[in-house]
């Protein structure tokens, strides 16, 4: 098999659409399957009573946004230096999703933030840098939109996202560069975790099902981007979707 | 087990459907919108002479 003949968008819109239910369906029985621990089998924490039930939606959200914005850079920068349309369609077809998954760290953070330190919002390390990262989202997908031509929006795109690449290490340590309100992280690779078995399958379980979400959402938005951007090409008018 | 003892998460219930809730809204709005998107291109492309 030719794997790079899947580098072409007639190619790769078939494939795209075999490939989506074998992420979807997983997603929604993994989603099932981690609210299920997380609120049935999880026991309430002693110090934060069921307030801490926010974590197994708000972490998963939070890595989701910075893992998706690796992705876009990576998927951005390979379709500006290999002039490989499918590589910034997918660039732009992540960006939405990452910004929806940051956003919804942060509005979990905020629920979160109130009944434990009191407060909806600091100006903390974490915070701040999370806020950016929403921002150079949003300033991507806008930029994308600003420019007409396709070519030339994706290589403006790709340059915003790879600069903003360094804001992502400075997400992760900042809770050991700073002396942050935020806590420290919840699970660290090397270490073992702070938190109880249950209360990790849950997150564990919840971060699988956000991954499979975000593949099958961002493929139907890829097929969807393909579909807008090579309407006057011979193999969408002939009718082969 | 007690549902409104559930529903109550120890007085967090704000809190905590607040956030579950926000979920639901992005997540499940991020996949009805690509639904629309996808139909109205479907039909878009139905409609054109072949």
């Amino acid at each position: 098999m030719n794997l790079y003949k899947y580098a072409s968008p007639s190619a790769f819109y078939p494939l795209a659409g075999k490939m989506i239910p074998w992420f979807a369906v997983p997603a929604t029985v993994l989603f099932a399957l981690g609210l299920y621990v997380g609120f049935f089998v999880a026991p309430t924490d002693f110090q934060q009573g069921d307030a801490y039930r926010i974590m197994f939606i708000h972490v998963p959200a939070a890595w989701m946004g910075m893992l998706l914005y690796l992705l876009m850079a990576l998927y951005a920068g390979i379709g500006w230096a290999f002039n490989a349309r499918l590589s910034s369609m997918m660039a732009s077809s992540l960006a939405v999703t990452g910004a929806l998954f940051t956003a919804l760290a942060l509005v979990t953070g905020a629920f979160w933030g109130k009944p434990t330190w009191g407060t909806w919002w600091v100006w903390d390390a974490r915070m701040t840098s999370t806020l950016i990262l929403l921002f150079l989202y949003i300033g991507f997908l806008s930029l994308q939109s600003a420019i007409d031509d396709p070519r030339r929006s994706d290589r403006a795109g790709a340059v915003l996202a790879l600069v903003g690449v360094i804001n992502v290490p400075i997400i992760y340590f900042s809770v050991q560069w700073w002396n942050t309100l935020h806590q420290g992280a919840t699970i660290r690779i090397l270490n073992k975790p702070t938190v109880a078995p249950p209360m990790l399958a849950a997150m564990l379980i919840l971060l699988a099902a956000c991954w499979l979400y975000s593949v099958a959402v961002v493929l139907i938005r890829l097929r969807c981007i393909i579909l807008e951007r090579e309407q006057n090409a011979a193999w969408v008018s002939e009718g082969a979707v | 087990m007690n549902w409104s003892e559930f529903f109550s998460m120890g007085g967090y219930a704000f809190y905590v459907w607040g956030s579950y809730l926000t979920a639901l809204i992005l997540l499940g709005g991020e996949v009805a919108l690509l639904m629309r998107r996808k139909k109205s291109l479907r039909k878009r492309h139905d409609n054109e002479p072949r």
